[in-house]
């Protein structure tokens, strides 16, 4: 008797949003929503949509606040600061110049890349195995070293760049790219994630593949790899995004600024040829956004799987 | 409707039954399987061992050793001395005061507003897959690359400011004022609020449907359902967010060393800051004492969170 006053109720209170009050709210929501998505996505237009600019547009529009308070500059500076959507004349030729003209920011370009490939590479080569073992491994001893594995990884960089540092001094690789390269490769933040996603592949599929005759490292080769083929891919574009955007290292590691990554440099520049400044900025981005693009749906898939420490 | 649900869910958990028991079997079995196993796991393990214990674990240890001698050639005891300098510099001081701020702003501020916009996607809107990359956007975007737009909005003469001039408000110098903090609060949630989305998202996706739908058919509103049912569900992912948001708002010093350089503003002085200008003349003893420091205080405050955890979630996990 109760139970079905209650549901009539209950069909009353759903009731109650008609329709038409659900398609209004739903309509909310989405404006909402659209809001929102064009604030997150604005500051990426307009650095893309810039760097379309002359340099003497961008000196117009912005050279109130990159110049420094210099007396007696040459071009005519206005205080007020425009932000344009759309420049006045489409123009490639800041890309011109950093691609033709001024090789320093390209060679700052190939320090961000021959830091960061081999980072992610041998980061996920040897963190693939280690993964693997933890996900077949049993006992007292590996959740010890899982453990520790997961302390490391939740210390910020403000910790661990001080062992990072010694390790580089004793070694003598300090204000070399190995001393951001090393360390690099062992950060345990992958063995993390693709353990937890190792750890799903069903025993009885290694079972089977026993009974077939299949050695270890063939079921490690034809098997495991096989299966967390997407969730290697999104472990890739994680380690990439977070050393393409690497500052804090270089700052401590490197004293030589020739070595420094775009990352880093890219500040730099600002205060003199702010003309530039927003094409390379957009080249930089074209990595990762090109990685976005192609591996959207394996990236969140990976991020969905790295739910939950205690997995 | 519910029917169809119920199905799939007794196979599933059929198929947890039985992996269980196999679990067991194999736990049972501990000796064969291991020797079946071989050496090979093992192997696997060694690489990224060695790497861990030589660049992070050893290290380590010496600095826990550096942090209670008075300098490295007279090697004498000091124990907790080198701890107390450090509390009283005043340098270390406001960089930890300063990044305490942040965190303990931003970071719940990050939790509840990615999971509002979680809940907005898990809504059934239209275009659900544009937000959602929308959103993520920003995580794939270069720090360095955008920083430049910043610098435009914040600015003393800046777009924000100039907006702000309509309504009236004075101009205010967002980067160099004790407004900075804000500024980089909302420079924060911009980047990391997709991530931790996504991870709302699929926490709601998992939530049983027959819980809900059973609590609808007893007359359960939508805040008790919120509060009650959803909320407990996803506390695991609430805890896993919050800590990735700590770690994470440490790493807000690549925006303010882009915006600001190494010498910001008093608000904006980070504990990375402290530490790159005392790595620039190699205070051993300061380093590792902070360095220490700031370790106990993470696993402290992790810790804590997963015993907060642990007793909120208690009756739904398992």
């Amino acid at each position: 008797m109760i139970k079905s006053k209650t549901a009539v109720s209950a069909k009353k209170r759903r009731g109650s949003l008609s329709k038409k009050g659900q398609k209004i709210l739903m309509g909310v929501l989405t404006v909402f929503a659209a809001a929102a998505a064009l604030i997150f996505l604005l500051p990426t237009i307009l650095t893309m949509a810039n760097s379309f600019m002359s340099a003497s547009e961008i000196n117009a529009n912005y050279g109130a606040i990159f110049a420094k308070t210099e007396e007696g500059g040459k071009t005519f500076i206005s205080e007020k600061i425009n932000l344009k959507f759309i420049p006045d004349m489409v123009s490639f030729s800041q890309y011109y110049t950093v691609l033709f003209k001024s090789p320093d920011y390209l060679f700052k370009f190939w320090n961000s890349v021959i830091l960061v490939v081999p980072i992610v590479i041998f980061q996920l080569a040897v963190a693939s195995l280690a993964a693997y073992a933890f996900a077949r491994l049993k006992g007292r001893l590996k959740e010890i070293i899982f453990f520790v594995y997961v302390v490391v990884m939740l210390m910020p960089y403000q910790v661990t760049l001080v062992p990072n540092y010694l390790v580089s001094d004793w070694l003598g690789i300090l204000n070399t790219r190995w001393a951001i390269i090393l360390p690099g490769i062992f950060t345990p933040f992958a063995v993390f994630l693709l353990s937890k996603i190792m750890r799903r592949i069903p025993f009885s599929l290694i079972e089977a593949a026993k009974l077939d005759g299949a050695g270890e490292l063939q079921i490690f080769i034809h098997i495991c790899m096989p299966l967390c083929k997407s969730a290697l891919f999104s472990v890739a574009i994680l380690v990439f995004i977070d050393y393409w955007n690497m500052v804090e290292q270089p700052l401590i590691l490197l004293s030589d600024t020739s070595l420094y990554p775009l990352s880093v440099f890219l500040s730099q520049i600002n205060t003199g040829e702010i003309g530039l400044a927003f094409a390379v900025a957009t080249i930089y981005m074209i990595p990762t956004l090109l990685m976005f693009l192609y591996g959207e749906d394996y990236l969140v898939e990976g991020i969905a799987y790295s739910g939950g420490i205690k997995g | 409707m519910k029917l169809k649900n119920k199905q799939p869910v007794k196979a599933d958990t059929k198929v947890r039954r039985t992996e269980k028991i196999k679990e067991k079997g194999r736990k049972g079995s501990f000796g064969r399987t291991l020797k079946s196993d071989g050496a090979f796991p093992y192997l696997c393990l060694l690489p990224s061992l060695i790497g861990v214990l030589i660049f992070f674990i050893i290290p380590f240890c010496v600095i826990i050793y550096y942090s209670m001698v008075d300098n490295p050639i007279n090697k004498e005891f000091v124990f907790l001395q080198n701890y107390i300098n450090i509390i009283k510099n005043t340098a270390f001081r406001r960089a930890a005061l300063n990044t305490l701020t942040f965190s303990l702003s931003s970071v719940p501020l990050a939790v509840v507003l990615s999971l509002l916009l979680a809940m907005l996607l898990d809504c059934k809107i239209p275009f659900v897959s544009q937000f959602r990359t929308s959103f993520l956007c920003p995580m794939m975007v270069p720090v360095a690359s955008v920083v430049l737009i910043w610098q435009v909005i914040f600015h003393y003469n800046g777009v924000l400011n100039d907006f702000l001039a309509n309504f009236g408000v004075d101009k205010i110098d967002w980067l160099k004022s004790t407004k900075g903090q804000v500024v980089i609060v909302v420079l924060f949630l911009w980047k990391n609020l997709g991530y931790n989305m996504i991870l709302f998202l699929s926490a709601l996706n998992n939530i049983p449907k027959d819980t809900i739908e059973v609590a609808t058919l007893e007359g359960a509103g939508a805040f008790y359902k919120f509060f009650r049912i959803k909320l407990r569900y996803l506390s695991p992912t609430i805890l896993f967010v919050t800590v990735l948001s700590l770690i994470n708002s440490f790493k807000v010093f690549r925006e303010v060393y882009l915006l600001t350089g190494d010498y910001p503003y008093d608000s904006l002085y980070m504990l990375q800051h402290f530490m790159n200008n005392t790595f620039r003349n190699i205070d051993y003893q300061k380093l590792s004492s902070a360095a220490i420091l700031m370790a106990i205080v993470m696993v402290a405050i992790i810790g804590a969170l997963f015993i907060a955890e642990n007793k909120f979630g208690e009756d739904v996990e398992g």
